[in-house]
C-alpha cells in the first residue's frame, strides 16, 4: 500500500501562443500510492485538467509546453518516454475518464467497438470473439445491457455515456485511473451512481484514482487524500482528515473554499465566498498567488517564494503557518 | 430513412417549379421580339404578329410558363429557333461530354485535394502545410479560363502532348479540360478538408482515442477521418454543381461540344428555347445531385440515419435529435 | 443600454484594425489594393484613353514589351499597358461595384423581411431559397440571356447573384434586433422604425458583411472577367482584362504576353482581395484563426 505509484515533482507547464504565455502549472509536487484515491480540488482554471493531461502526455501539441519537472510512474519518467512506450501506458496502465461524456465518444462508431478497441490494443493475442466477450463483461460491470453494444453514442443518455467512458477507462484494469470531473455534466442522482461505481471498481482491482473535482462533498465521501490547487500551484495537501479538520490551521484559500459551501450542521446566515477572481494566468502576481484576495495578506506575501510548511502528512504553502509547523522548504 | 428520402423527392418538383419559373422570367425579359429573331429584322409586322400568336407569345407570361411546363413534363422543351431541332435532342447529344468533364474533374479534385488537406491539418504550421496552402491560395485567385489558356499554351501548343481543341483524340482531348476544371476545386477541397480535419482533431473523442493508447495513425485515420469527411459529402454536391457551371467556360476554351458551349452559343444567337432548356436542365441536375448527397450524408451519419429511422417507426418520438448537448 | 452596445461595437472595429495593422500580409495586400484604386482613379493621367488604349495602330501590332510599350501591343497595335490601366476601372466595377449593389439591396430586403415578418417574410425567404438553388453562373447566364450582353447587364447579373446570401445574413441579425427593448423605447419616442432598426442592425452585421463581402468581391471580379471572356460582357473596344484574354487567345502561341499579362493582373488583384479578406476575418473573429 505504501509504494508510490505516481509521483509528480516540480512540474511547470506553460501554454505558449504567439500572443501570450499562460502559466498553467507552476511547480507542483504530489504522489499517489497504489489503491489510493486522491482528490485534486480547485476552481476552474487552477490547472487541474492540465495536470491530468500532462500525466498522459495529452497536452495540446503546439501550445502545451512542459518547462520543468518529472512525472514518475514507478520511478520511470513519463516525460522522457518514447511515443511507443507512452502508447503502451495509455489505456493499459493509466487511463482517463473525461469531463464531458457528450463529446468524448466518437459519434460514428458503435460503443461496443469503442470499448473493444482499447482491449484489442493492449491484448494483442486476444481473438475477436474473446474481445467481444470481454466487452460484454465490462458493459455488465458498468450496468449497460450487453445487447446495446451495437448502438451509437447518440442513442445513450448522458449518464449512460459516462458509463461507456468508464467502461473504456477500466477495460484493461489500469493501475491509475484519472477521473476529470466525471460527474460535472451529470444529474445529481446519476452523479452518485457513477461515483459508487468508480469506488467499487477501485476496491475490486486496487486501482489508484486521481479524482479531479471542485465538489468538496464528493471529496469527503470518496477520497483518502486531498490536494488543493490555486493558480497552478498546490497550496495545501494532506489526508482527508488533515484537510477537513476545521480545528487545524489551513491555507486562507482552503478556509474560503469551505466558506463557500452551505453546511447543514453549522448555522450561518449567509455564505462567505472568496472575494475577487482568480488571477489572470498570463500575468500572475508576484509572491503568493493568492495575496490579492487574501484577508490575511502581509507585506512578505507580496514578494518572493512562499515556503511550504509540513506537519506530518499535512502540507501548507502559506506564511501564516510559520511557527505552527516546521519549514519543509520550497 | 425511406420516409426521409420520400420527403426529399416530393420536394424536388416543387423546388424545380419555382426555380424554373425564376429562370423562365429572367430569360423572357428580353426586349427583343423572338419573332424578329426567327424571321429576321426585315420581316413584315403582320408576319411577325402571326408567328407570335402561333408560338403563343401573345399570351401572358404566366400562361406561357404553364404551357412550357406542361410540355416539359411530356419531355418537350420546345424547338430551337435556328436548327429547328428538338431542344431535348440537342441537349441529350451534348450531355456525355459535359458529364465526362464534370465527373472527371470532381474525381481528380478529390483524389488530390482531400489527402493533401488531411496532411496539412495533421502537420499544421509545418513547411508542407505552408507550401500547400499558399499554392491553394494562388489556385483560388486564378480565373478558370486563364488557367485553361496557360495549360493549353504550354501542354498543347509548346509541348504538343495534347490536342489544342475538340474531342477528336478521345481520352487525350479530355485531359487538359479535366485538369482545368479540377484545379480550382483541388484548392477548395484542400481548404475544406483541412479546416474540417483541424476542427475534428480538436474534438474530445480524438483525445479519448489517443488516451486509449492508439498510434497517431489510428487516431487520425480510424477516429478523426470519418467524422472530418462527413461534411465533405454535402460540399461535394455543391462542387459538382460548380464544376458543371464552370463547364461553360472550359468547353468554350477547348471547344468541347458540351451543354456549356451550347448554352453560350444559344445566348449569343438569342435562341431562347435552347437557352431555357439548357439552364433548366442543368438546374434540375443540380437539385438531383443535392438530393443524392443529402441522402448519402444521412446514410453515413448514424445520428441522422437513426433519427429518421425512429421517425419512420411510428412517429411516436418527437423531433429527431440530431445533436445532443 | 444601446449606447453601451454601440460603444462596444466601435471598440471591436478598432481592435480589429489594430490586429490588422500588426499583420504584414494584410498590410501588403492593402497597399496593393490602394495602389490598384489609385491606378483606376488616375488612369487618364497615366495613359490617354483615346490615343493609347483604344486607338488601333496597325503598324505597331503584336510587339513584345519595350521601353515605349511596357507590356507590348496587341493584334490591333494598341498599347497593352494602357489597356491594363484602363481595365482597372471595369475590374472595380465588377468586383466592388456589383458586390456593393448586392450588399445594399440584400441589406434592405433582409431588414424589411425581418421587420415586417409574417407573410412578407415568408414570401421573401422562399424567393431567396429558390434563387440560391440556382448556381450563380447559371443565374448570371439567364440574366444576360434576358437582358442581352454588355457591361451594365453583367454588373446586374453579378449583383443579383449576391442578394440571397446577404438577405439571409442581414435578416437573421435584424430579427434579433427587431424584438429588443430599446426598439420599444424608440417607438415610444416616435422614432422612425426602419431607421432605428438599421441603426442597430448595421453594427451587428457589419463584420459578417465585411467578411462575406471580401470573398464576393474577388468572386465577382473573376466572374465578370469570365463573362467578358466568353463574349457576354463588354463590347469592343472597351479595355477589359477578360476580354483582352479572349482577343489574345488566337495569337497566344506566338505572342504569349497577350494572355500572360492580363491574367497575372487578374490573379494579383484577386489574390490581394482574398488575402485581405482572410486577414480581416482573422482580425474580426480571432477564434476562427487558423481555420480555412
Amino acid at each position: 500500500m505504501n509504494e508510490k505509484l505516481l509521483e509528480i515533482k516540480d512540474l511547470h507547464i506553460q501554454y505558449v501562443t504567439d500572443e501570450e504565455v499562460v502559466y498553467a502549472l507552476n511547480g507542483i509536487n504530489f504522489s499517489i500510492r497504489r489503491g489510493e484515491a486522491m482528490a485534486l480540488v480547485g476552481e476552474t482554471g487552477a490547472g487541474k485538467t492540465t495536470t491530468a493531461m500532462s500525466i498522459l502526455r495529452l497536452l495540446p501539441k503546439y501550445t502545451g509546453k512542459v518547462k520543468q519537472g518529472e512525472i514518475l510512474l514507478e520511478g520511470t519518467d513519463l516525460l522522457k518516454a518514447t511515443d511507443k512506450e507512452m502508447q503502451d501506458i495509455r489505456g493499459r496502465r493509466i487511463s482517463m475518464i473525461f469531463q464531458d461524456p457528450m463529446t468524448s465518444l466518437n459519434p460514428v462508431i458503435p460503443i461496443g467497438k469503442q470499448i473493444g478497441e482499447v482491449i484489442a490494443l493492449h491484448h494483442k493475442k486476444m481473438g475477436k470473439a474473446e474481445v467481444e466477450n470481454k466487452v460484454e463483461e465490462i458493459l455488465n460491470l458498468v450496468g449497460i445491457p450487453a445487447h446495446r453494444k451495437v448502438e451509437y453514442p447518440h442513442q445513450f443518455s448522458g449518464g449512460m455515456k459516462q458509463r461507456v467512458i468508464i467502461a473504456i477507462a477500466i477495460a484493461c484494469n489500469p493501475e491509475l485511473l484519472i477521473a476529470d470531473e466525471p460527474t460535472t455534466a451529470l444529474d445529481v442522482t446519476i452523479q452518485a451512481q457513477v461515483l459508487k461505481m468508480i469506488n467499487n471498481l477501485r476496491k475490486e482491482f486496487n486501482t489508484a484514482v486521481l479524482l479531479i473535482t471542485h465538489d468538496l462533498g464528493i471529496v469527503a465521501n470518496f477520497c483518502d487524500s486531498v490536494a488543493i490547487m490555486y493558480a497552478g500551484e498546490i497550496i495545501e495537501q494532506g489526508t482527508l482528515e488533515d484537510i477537513f479538520d476545521h480545528s487545524r490551521g489551513h491555507h486562507p484559500y482552503t478556509v474560503g473554499l469551505f466558506g463557500s459551501i452551505p453546511s447543514i450542521s453549522d448555522h450561518k446566515d449567509r455564505l462567505s465566498p472568496i472575494p475577487g477572481l482568480m488571477p489572470d494566468p498570463t500575468d500572475l502576481p508576484k509572491g503568493c498567488k493568492f495575496h490579492t484576495r487574501c484577508p490575511h495578506c502581509m507585506e512578505k506575501c507580496k514578494e518572493g517564494e512562499v515556503p511550504t510548511f509540513v506537519q506530518g502528512t499535512h502540507q501548507i504553502k502559506c506564511h501564516l503557518m510559520q511557527g505552527q509547523a516546521t519549514d519543509g522548504g520550497v | 430513412m425511406g420516409k426521409y428520402i420520400l420527403k426529399r423527392i416530393i420536394l424536388i418538383p416543387l423546388m424545380l417549379l419555382c426555380s424554373t419559373f425564376v429562370i423562365f422570367c429572367l430569360v423572357n425579359i428580353s426586349p427583343t421580339d423572338p419573332a424578329l429573331i426567327i424571321l429576321g429584322s426585315d420581316a413584315t409586322p403582320e408576319a411577325a404578329a402571326q408567328l407570335r400568336s402561333e408560338m403563343g407569345l401573345d399570351k401572358p407570361l404566366l400562361v406561357q410558363y404553364a404551357n412550357y411546363i406542361v410540355d416539359a413534363v411530356h419531355g418537350d422543351l420546345g424547338t430551337s429557333y435556328f436548327t429547328k431541332n428538338a431542344v431535348v435532342d440537342e441537349i441529350m447529344a451534348r450531355v456525355p461530354t459535359t458529364l465526362k468533364l464534370t465527373f472527371g474533374g470532381i474525381i481528380f479534385a478529390m483524389i488530390i485535394g482531400i489527402p493533401l488537406g488531411i496532411i496539412c491539418a495533421v502537420r499544421q504550421y509545418s513547411w508542407v502545410d505552408n507550401i500547400v496552402t499558399t499554392v491553394a491560395m494562388f489556385l483560388a485567385a486564378m480565373p478558370t479560363f486563364w488557367l485553361a489558356l496557360l495549360l493549353m499554351l504550354y501542354f498543347a501548343m509548346y509541348l504538343g502532348w495534347f490536342p489544342v481543341m475538340g474531342t477528336d483524340d478521345g481520352v487525350k482531348s479530355f485531359v487538359l479540360p479535366i485538369l482545368t476544371a479540377a484545379f480550382p476545386y483541388i484548392g477548395h477541397y484542400l481548404r475544406y478538408t483541412r479546416s474540417s480535419m483541424l476542427d475534428t482533431i480538436r474534438q474530445d473523442y480524438v483525445t479519448t482515442a489517443r488516451a486509449k493508447g492508439n498510434t497517431e495513425r489510428t487516431v487520425i485515420l480510424g477516429h478523426a477521418l470519418r467524422n472530418a469527411l462527413l461534411p465533405l459529402v454535402t460540399i461535394t454536391g455543391l462542387y459538382i454543381a460548380g464544376l458543371m457551371s464552370n463547364a461553360v467556360v472550359v468547353e468554350n476554351v477547348f471547344a468541347l461540344p458540351g451543354i456549356g458551349l451550347l448554352v453560350l452559343e444559344s445566348i449569343k444567337k438569342k435562341d431562347i428555347p435552347m437557352v431555357l432548356g439548357c439552364i433548366i436542365f442543368l438546374a434540375t441536375v443540380f437539385l438531383i445531385i443535392t438530393l443524392v448527397m443529402d441522402v448519402l450524408y444521412a446514410y453515413l451519419d448514424p445520428r441522422i440515419k437513426a433519427a429518421y429511422m425512429k421517425a419512420k417507426k411510428a412517429g411516436k418520438k418527437k423531433a429527431p435529435q440530431e445533436k445532443e448537448a | 443600454m444601446a449606447r453601451v452596445k454601440k460603444a462596444k461595437k466601435n471598440s471591436m472595429m478598432r481592435e480589429a484594425w489594430r490586429r490588422l495593422k500588426k499583420n504584414p500580409r494584410a498590410m501588403v495586400a492593402l497597399c496593393f489594393l490602394v495602389f490598384f484604386f489609385l491606378v483606376a482613379a488616375f488612369a487618364d493621367v497615366i495613359a490617354d484613353y483615346q490615343m493609347e488604349a483604344v486607338k488601333q495602330v496597325p503598324l505597331d501590332r503584336l510587339q513584345g514589351p519595350s521601353a515605349e510599350h511596357w507590356f507590348g501591343t496587341d493584334n490591333y497595335g494598341r498599347d497593352i499597358f494602357a489597356r491594363i490601366v484602363h481595365g482597372t476601372r471595369i475590374a472595380i466595377l465588377y468586383g466592388f461595384g456589383a458586390t456593393l449593389i448586392g450588399i445594399v439591396i440584400g441589406s434592405l430586403v433582409g431588414t424589411a423581411s425581418a421587420y415586417f415578418g409574417g407573410r412578407v417574410d415568408d414570401v421573401i425567404m422562399r424567393i431567396v431559397d429558390v434563387m440560391s438553388t440556382i448556381p450563380t453562373l447559371l443565374l448570371a447566364l439567364a440574366i444576360v440571356a434576358g437582358l442581352g450582353s454588355g457591361l451594365p447587364q453583367v454588373v446586374i447579373a453579378l449583383a443579383v447573384g449576391q442578394i440571397p446570401n446577404f438577405v439571409r445574413v442581414v435578416r437573421s441579425a435584424a430579427l434579433s434586433v427587431v424584438n429588443m427593448e430599446y426598439l420599444e423605447a424608440g417607438k415610444a419616442l416616435g422614432a422612425n422604425h426602419l431607421w432605428l432598426i438599421s441603426k442597430y442592425v448595421i453594427p451587428n452585421v457589419i463584420s459578417i458583411i465585411l467578411i462575406q463581402g471580401a470573398m464576393n468581391v474577388s468572386f465577382n471580379l473573376l466572374m465578370g472577367a469570365t463573362l467578358s471572356f466568353v463574349g457576354l460582357g463588354v463590347q469592343v473596344p472597351t479595355p477589359e482584362w477578360g476580354y483582352m484574354l479572349k482577343e489574345g487567345l488566337s495569337f497566344m502561341e506566338g505572342y504569349p504576353h497577350l494572355v500572360v499579362i492580363p491574367g497575372i493582373c487578374l490573379m494579383l488583384v484577386a489574390l490581394a482581395i482574398n488575402t485581405f479578406g482572410d486577414c480581416l476575418r482573422d482580425a474580426l473573429d480571432p477564434r476562427l484563426k487558423g481555420k480555412a
